[in-house]
């Protein structure tokens, strides 16, 4: 019988420290969500499912490109069945533009309410609802010890909690899973066709908890997400964020 | 169950209720009189002016000239009615059905009631004795039928309870009055010498029909109790109703919310046996000082769950004050609705269980936040933008027409458009470059144009020409032309952003 190497017991340790900060439990669904090599990305090359991930876009057009790509994250994650919690104070999501993104829209409940702090209160109430697949809170600000206590309370429930928040006044330090940035580039299209595409944007991962950020480029067509050779170096994210890898 | 009805009659009820207000009035002779085809004639004439012989119907100045010192106050309009139905809802204390019987009396429906009170004499005299201390002449009567209870409350001798089944025979002796007969039906009995009931109830049928008319017969019969009579309760009674009452009054939070679990135990309890589950609720609570706070919570989907039940109204209990303690609880299910589980587990593809979690989760977010916070689109047929989604009724509200995938829309849509700036090439043709909010947009790709009409129908105005373009840093922009191209006329907007 060989002897256990090393990286093995290393191996077996960080998949036990993973497991005790909530992150990729043993038994937690770890099926692919179509983001091919981005997921190599996340701790244990899964996609965590049951965590909080927060989305920040500075400008309009960066939110619509986030709202869309949330939407097609959406579309992986319901796969046609469940309801989806859509929080927001300032909603301008046009409904019928989610089929175009594969999201049944009458599956997206949502609630519309005056201030960030009763979009939290009604995120964490979803969040604790183990039916719905996922809560997407649009709001402005979020302070640690709030992103702290969403994450709590979905390792109870694991439901998929999506933050964006539009325009903050600061990146602050969270406890979410991941920070994501999306950006819009131009459109899919055949060289010499008129007409704008299919979309196309800068996935950055800004921060990952225990993982490697990144930044990717990603298109969106009706058959699922469409990879593309990345235009940028992968190693330009800070030094010593890659050492779990 | 055996019925029993009770009548009250109140023979001086406006003059009474003067006297009340005003108790020097009490025993002296009072008219309330009306203008009548220009004269002023008695309404109503109080107890004193009545044994002097004063009725109503009688001319004012008649009754001036013979008695000067009689006192004399205009009619109040509507007054009767009004004390009526306040009088009524008072006698819910004894039934939970109490109607109105115009012009002067009450009738009680009391099956199954009199038994609180040890027997119908006791009753009676209770109802008899709580109405005379307010200072109303009351008489009253119980009956198996309205009608009977009715001809001896105002005409019997000293007499109350006609025993179950007797009610003709207690009439025999009774004027042809006592049965709510017209005035040209009775004066007609009475000149053939018909003069009590006695002398003509048991005349054969037929030659009563033909002498006086179908009503008598109706009018016997409903005293005999061989035809109903419908009673309209000033409240209609309340199906699932449940109410609590304690012994001390209480003024912690705690005790309303052990109360509230009794009440919700006993009425889940209920709807369970029947199949049903509640859309609304109500939970009263009356103060020792007479004071009613409610509150209400509604439900996307009916139910019967105590415990989801009960954190909606946690959620509202905060807002009563219980200063010196509640009394009474009372819990009212204001909409019921049959629970269906097989139909549910046809209709949605998603598990029952499931919409049902997420029904009370919208039950929470909204019990707090009021119903307009949750939103649910479902397609609807229209071109405009705008409205080519609608709000569905019901978490369980099924598309009937499938979703527009063949234009493409963007994700984020304005509420409403912005003007921007534009240069445009020839008429027709997608901008070349948009100024919005300050900065400049050159536009590398476009699609174009897709023409939205106005639907005339429902609102005038322009159609808009809708372009998608792309700048030259891949943002992707939803912009419309209002109108035609008319001399450069025509404004320009942006609409949304594509994802």
């Amino acid at each position: 019988m060989s002897q256990p190497t090393k990286q093995d017991i290393v191996q077996e340790l960080r998949t036990r420290i993973l497991a005790m900060q909530g992150v990729n439990k043993p038994g937690s669904d770890r099926r692919s969500i179509g983001l091919g090599n981005i997921e190599m990305a996340f701790p244990g090359g899964a996609f965590p499912r049951a965590a909080i991930h927060e989305f920040t876009s500075l400008e309009p057009e960066a939110a619509a490109a986030t709202s869309g790509f949330l939407s097609c994250l959406l579309h992986s994650l319901m796969n046609r069945k469940g309801f989806c919690l859509w929080v927001s104070s300032r909603r301008v999501i046009f409904p019928p533009a989610l089929k175009l993104l594969g999201v049944d829209p009458e599956c997206v409940i949502f609630v519309d309410l005056q201030n960030d702090k009763d979009v939290l209160w009604a995120v964490e109430e979803g969040l604790r609802c183990s039916a719905l697949v996922a809560v997407v809170g649009e709001l402005r600000e979020l302070t640690f010890a709030q992103s702290r206590r969403l994450q709590l309370t979905i390792e109870e429930s694991q439901v998929t909690g999506f933050i964006h928040r539009v325009l903050p006044k600061s990146e602050n330090t969270t406890a979410c899973a991941a920070r994501w940035k999306i950006h819009p580039l131009p459109g899919i299209i055949e060289p010499g066709l008129p007409g704008i595409g299919f979309p196309k944007w800068q996935v950055e991962l800004a921060k990952v908890r225990n993982g490697r950020p990144g930044s990717w480029e990603l298109g969106w067509t009706p058959i699922g997400f469409e990879h593309f050779p990345k235009t940028r170096s992968n190693t330009d994210t800070k030094p010593g964020a890659a050492k779990y890898a | 169950m055996r019925r029993r009805f009770v009548t009250i009659w109140f023979p001086f009820l406006v003059t009474d209720w003067m006297a009340r207000q005003k108790p020097a009035l009490k025993d002296a002779p009072l008219i309330l009189y009306a203008p009548e085809r220009g004269r002023m004639v008695i309404k109503a004439a109080s107890k004193a002016a009545h044994s002097k012989g004063i009725f109503p119907g009688m001319v004012v100045a008649d009754c001036r000239a013979i008695f000067p010192d009689i006192t004399v106050v205009e009619y109040p309009t509507g007054k009767a009615e009004e004390l009526l139905e306040a009088l009524a809802l008072w006698c819910m204390r004894f039934t939970p059905a109490a109607a109105i019987d115009l012009p002067d009396g009450i009738v009680l429906d009391c099956s199954g009631c009199t038994h609180l009170w040890q027997g119908d004499a006791p009753y009676v005299a209770h109802i008899l004795g709580r109405l005379g201390n307010f200072g109303y002449h009351v008489r009253a009567a119980m009956a198996d039928t309205v009608a009977a209870a009715w001809a001896v409350s105002r005409y019997g001798r000293n007499q109350t309870i006609v025993l179950p089944g007797e009610q003709l025979s207690a009439l025999l002796d009774l004027p042809a009055a006592a049965l709510r007969l017209e005035n040209a039906v009775t004066e007609k009995l009475e000149k053939l010498g018909l003069n009590t009931i006695g002398q003509f109830a048991h005349l054969p049928r037929t030659a009563l029909r033909k002498r006086f008319g179908v009503t008598l017969l109706q009018r016997l019969d409903q005293v005999s109790g061989f035809e109903m009579e419908l009673v309209q309760p000033v409240q209609p009674p309340k199906e699932y109703f449940e109410r609590l009452t304690c012994t001390e009054p209480i003024c912690t939070a705690k005790g309303i919310e052990i109360g509230l679990g009794r009440l919700l135990e006993l009425l889940c309890n209920r709807l369970a046996a029947e199949g049903k589950g509640l859309r609304s609720a109500t939970f009263r609570c009356h103060r020792v000082d007479g004071d009613v706070q409610e509150v209400s919570v509604g439900t996307n989907l009916p139910s019967r769950n105590a415990a989801h039940l009960m954190k909606l109204f946690e959620l509202k209990t905060g807002q009563f004050q219980p200063d010196l303690g509640f009394e009474l609880f009372e819990l009212e299910a204001n909409a019921v609705e049959s629970i269906a589980f097989d139909q549910t587990a046809i209709w949605v593809e998603t598990d029952t269980a499931d919409t049902a979690a997420v029904a009370e989760l919208l039950d929470k977010i909204i019990s707090k936040r009021g119903t307009n916070v949750i939103h649910r689109y479902l397609p609807a047929e229209h071109y405009w933008p705008e409205r080519s989604y609608q709000l569905a009724a019901s978490i369980h509200a099924r598309k009937e027409i499938e979703w527009r995938t063949d234009q493409p829309r963007p994700i984020h849509l304005l509420p409403i458009p912005h003007v921007i700036d534009v240069t445009v090439p020839l008429p027709d043709y997608p901008p070349m470059l948009f100024f919005y909010k300050g900065q400049r947009h050159q536009i590398k790709k476009a699609d174009g144009p897709e023409r939205v009409e106005q639907e005339w129908w429902m609102q005038q105005g322009e159609f808009r020409d809708y372009y998608c373009v792309e700048d030259e840093e891949g943002k992707r922009y939803w912009l419309f032309r209002s109108g035609h191209v008319d001399g450069g006329r025509s404004r320009w907007y942006i609409h949304g952003f594509f994802a």
